[in-house]
């Protein structure tokens, strides 16, 4: 997946009731948001135990106070070179559906607010991988990549899928 | 209806029928003692609790119904009626009936059958000992009542209205007349406080006693009055009339316009004979705790606090001088929240007379039913299981026992003939065996007949005629198929075949087995095993590769290490591991969970053999790591359900580790799951 930078720049943002905010972690080279109301929380990356014939972007279960978490490598997700887990790597705990799951990032940035107006629709990408996206947020000189974490870690080819 | 006032219900619902239940037993005691005074003044005080409570929260026909029950178990109690077997039929009906009741208000079912026959059979025998005395029922008069509530009569809880409707419920209303002259002006009127009063003229069948009960709850605060017009007694053409005729204030109609929940007593007159009612299973989301566990729990808890603080103390300024205070602060901490978990577990635990409650008055019933002379024997009520499992396992319980009525015993002339007593045994035993436990239920009866299921296996094609014939254990199961039934006729109580299958899949949903064992002429067994809770289990960890797993300790037979020569492969794609002469499956873990194998050579890993269903599977495992208990997660919450896993536990440090699902295994081994990934 490759995104061509455009150069804009915008006045510092503040927040407001109509804007959204985002978490954003890098993945890469490229900076990804979700939508900060589907996060719970943030953790530092800990060892998972493996389940059995799970779909490879499924790593494993982790014990969040006491609940049983599936984490999903998102470098996995999307086909990226994997790289080995380091300090800066976390672990973004999010709820989707009622379930609380988590996915593994190469380093979490920060929580920003995204006017409406910035927010450009997923460009055509012509093929599965558009879907995965709710838009482009432009901050600054940066470009956002919001995910739908929904259809990540939910949708019809993810390997969270209901049907086993 | 507000929420508050369901909360109130439903504690009456759960009351009620623990009430019911002693109704019950004390009927069943009072059919083999008819003159033990203190059964029947239990089963009086039940009759009552339960007419109060429905008088409170206005279910006024289950109110109405118990209290026609309560007046003729007072003529018993005094010694006017005697107790016979007519009688406890008739009290054993309207017992049924109540709960029919009972089930409506809750919502369960939709409609009762009539309490008419019933009313009209009670009030036979009451009127056959009272013969034609002045005061009682039957006779019409014209009642004043005079009823002014106390100011706070609502703020109590109690509800005019309901008993202004159990007074219509009484008579025909002939005039009535609300006194509003304490009726404060609209800025001085407290919502709370009830300012009416009510003159009330009616004409009744019902004695003085009626209507004082009716006040029964509100009488220290109010003013009530009720008395006699003059004597009364008119032809009932003329009553009519004069019901037809007086401008009778509808209190129903009263009720409605203002927006409040009546019981509908017409409903009660509906055309329906049928004396059984479907009604709807009520699991109880609530819990009866004895106040003992309770105050142990407490007291565990306090424990834990000033533990709390001991360690406190202890790391404030540490040194290492104070190191075995704490480890002994630790210890100790470690040692009430163990007893905690325990204790709290225990909460859940419910002894299994619960589920057992219900088998006297079946037995007893469907003994009657098929002529069958039964003697029911328990034992082990006191045996503690999980209460979802208890609620969960009456029905499969009761399935078997309603069998070994309708097939396992024989009808008293069949063991006269066999050289039998005529009384057959139905017995129903729990205990607790290993970490299980076991519920059997034995008959003495004629016992399987081998032959028969034999024949109705081949006829069912599930062997062939030809086929060398199978272990008797194995035929015997034959009769957990779905759609087998030897029966030669089907009956009211089985033989629809309908029937071990649903069993069996209840009890394996329970995380228990169910088998079978036979004597020919001389009875058959059932044992239902099962496991203590839902919630916690008794499991070994092993390792595989790097990882680490949990086997239930129920299904485990037994771990070998195997010898040279032991493991062999069969047909080139099967292997199997020899265990005293017997060949088993063995399934190699790692391939199934495509793990990293540490060991792969059997001679120098541990092969533990586990059973689920009478089969016995080995499994190859790296090492033994050690036995636990476990509290079982679901993975399926936030997850999936994963083929070869039953769900996951926390060990001590905090790590997830899986719990491997036996039977699911097991049933890969056999073949009849395709496992994508056994290859």
């Amino acid at each position: 997946m490759t995104i061509n930078h455009r150069e804009t720049t915008y006045h510092e943002v503040s927040a407001s009731a109509d804007e959204n905010q985002f978490l954003t972690f890098s993945l890469g080279d490229e900076e990804y948001g979700v939508d900060i109301l589907k996060v719970q929380e943030i953790k530092g990356y800990v060892p998972t135990t493996r389940i059995p014939n799970a779909p490879h972007d499924v790593v494993g279960v982790l014990n969040l106070r006491g609940t049983i978490v599936p984490i999903v490598d998102i470098r996995r997700k999307f086909g990226m070179e994997q790289i080995e887990y380091d300090q800066f790597t976390a672990i973004v705990v999010v709820v989707v559906q009622n379930r609380v799951m988590g996915m593994i990032v190469d380093s979490v940035s920060e929580v920003m607010s995204i006017p409406p107006a910035n927010i450009q629709p997923p460009p055509d990408f012509g093929d599965m991988n558009a879907n995965l996206l709710t838009g482009m947020g432009k901050v600054a000189d940066k470009l956002i990549i919001l995910l739908d974490i929904d259809t990540v870690l939910l949708g019809e080819n993810a390997g969270m899928s209901l049907a086993a | 209806m507000n929420l508050d006032m369901e909360m109130f219900h439903q504690t009456f619902f759960e009351e009620a029928a623990e009430l019911l239940a002693d109704f019950e037993g004390g009927l069943l005691r009072l059919e083999t003692a008819p003159d033990d005074l203190e059964t029947l003044n239990t089963i009086f005080r039940c009759a009552h609790s339960i007419k109060g409570g429905s008088a409170t929260f206005g279910f006024t026909e289950v109110a109405q119904f118990t209290h026609s029950l309560e007046t003729l178990l007072d003529k018993v109690r005094n010694g006017q009626i005697l107790v016979d077997s007519g009688l406890i039929q008739l009290l054993l009906e309207s017992l049924d009936q109540l709960k029919a009741l009972l089930e409506v208000a809750q919502g369960h079912a939709s409609e009762a059958p009539s309490s008419l026959p019933l009313l009209a059979q009670m009030d036979m025998v009451i009127e056959s000992v009272e013969g034609g005395a002045s005061d009682a029922d039957g006779v019409l008069w014209r009642v004043r009542l005079r009823f002014y509530p106390g100011d706070d009569v609502l703020q109590r809880g109690a509800n005019p209205l309901f008993l202004m409707e159990q007074v219509a419920g009484g008579g025909h209303i002939t005039s009535l007349e609300c006194d509003i002259s304490k009726l404060p002006s609209l800025k001085d009127m407290n919502p709370e406080t009830c300012y009416l009063g009510w003159n009330i003229e009616l004409l009744s069948e019902k004695d003085t006693a009626y209507f004082h009960e009716i006040f029964e709850f509100v009488a220290d605060e109010s003013v009530v009055e009720i008395s006699a017009v003059d004597a009364f007694a008119e032809a009932s053409g003329q009553f009519d009339q004069i019901a037809e005729t007086a401008s009778v204030p509808d209190t129903r109609e009263t009720a409605k316009e203002a927006g409040v929940f009546v019981g509908n007593p017409e409903a009660a007159i509906a055309p329906s004979k049928t004396a059984t009612v479907a009604i709807a299973s009520a699991e109880s989301h609530t819990l009866r705790v004895s106040t003992d566990k309770v105050d142990k729990l407490i007291n565990l808890v306090g424990e834990l606090v000033i533990n709390q603080s001991m360690l406190n103390s202890v790391i404030q300024d540490f040194s290492m001088a104070k190191l075995p205070r704490l480890i002994e602060a630790v210890a100790e901490m470690e040692r009430a929240s163990r007893e905690l978990q325990e204790r709290v577990m225990s909460v859940r635990m419910l002894p299994i007379k619960h589920a057992f409650g219900r088998f006297p008055r079946l037995v007893r019933d469907l003994a009657a039913a098929c002529g069958k002379q039964i003697d029911l024997q328990t034992s082990g009520e006191e045996t503690e299981l999980d209460k979802t499992v208890i609620e969960s396992i009456a029905d499969p319980l009761t399935h078997l026992v309603r069998n070994s009525i309708d097939h396992g015993l024989e009808t008293p002339e069949d063991r006269r003939r066999a050289g039998k007593g005529v009384t057959g045994i139905i017995a129903l035993h729990a205990f607790h065996e290993g970490g299980a436990i076991v519920v059997e239920v034995s008959d003495d009866g004629r016992g399987l007949d081998k032959e028969r299921i034999l024949r109705k296996a081949i006829e069912r094609g599930m062997l062939s005629a030809t086929d060398p014939a199978p272990s008797d254990e194995t035929i015997y199961n034959y009769i957990f198929h779905p759609g087998f039934s030897t029966a030669e006729r089907v009956t009211d109580l089985s033989g629809r075949g309908v029937g071990m299958d649903i069993v069996k899949r209840a009890i394996q949903g329970l995380g228990g087995f169910i088998t079978v064992s036979t004597t020919p002429g001389q009875g058959t067994r059932f044992r239902v095993r099962l496991p203590l809770t839902m919630a916690i289990l008794e499991g070994l960890s092993i390792s595989v590769g790097e990882e680490v797993y949990i086997l239930p300790l129920t299904s485990i037979v037994e771990s070998i290490r195997p010898g040279r020569g032991d493991v062999r492969l069969i047909a080139g794609a099967t292997e199997v591991v020899m265990v005293r002469q017997e060949a088993l499956p063995l399934l190699r873990l790692y391939q199934i969970f495509r793990s990293t194998p540490i060991v792969t050579d059997p001679t120098q890993a541990i092969i533990v053999v586990v059973e689920n269903e009478g089969r016995k599977v080995g499994l190859l495992v790296d090492a033994l790591i050690g036995q636990s208990q476990v509290v079982i997660k679901s993975l399926e919450t936030n997850y999936r359900k994963v083929s070869g896993i039953a769900g996951a536990t926390i060990m001590g440090d905090g790590r997830v580790a899986l719990i491997i699902d036996v039977p699911g295994l097991v049933r890969v081994s056999t073949g009849r799951l395709e496992y994508t990934s056994a290859a």
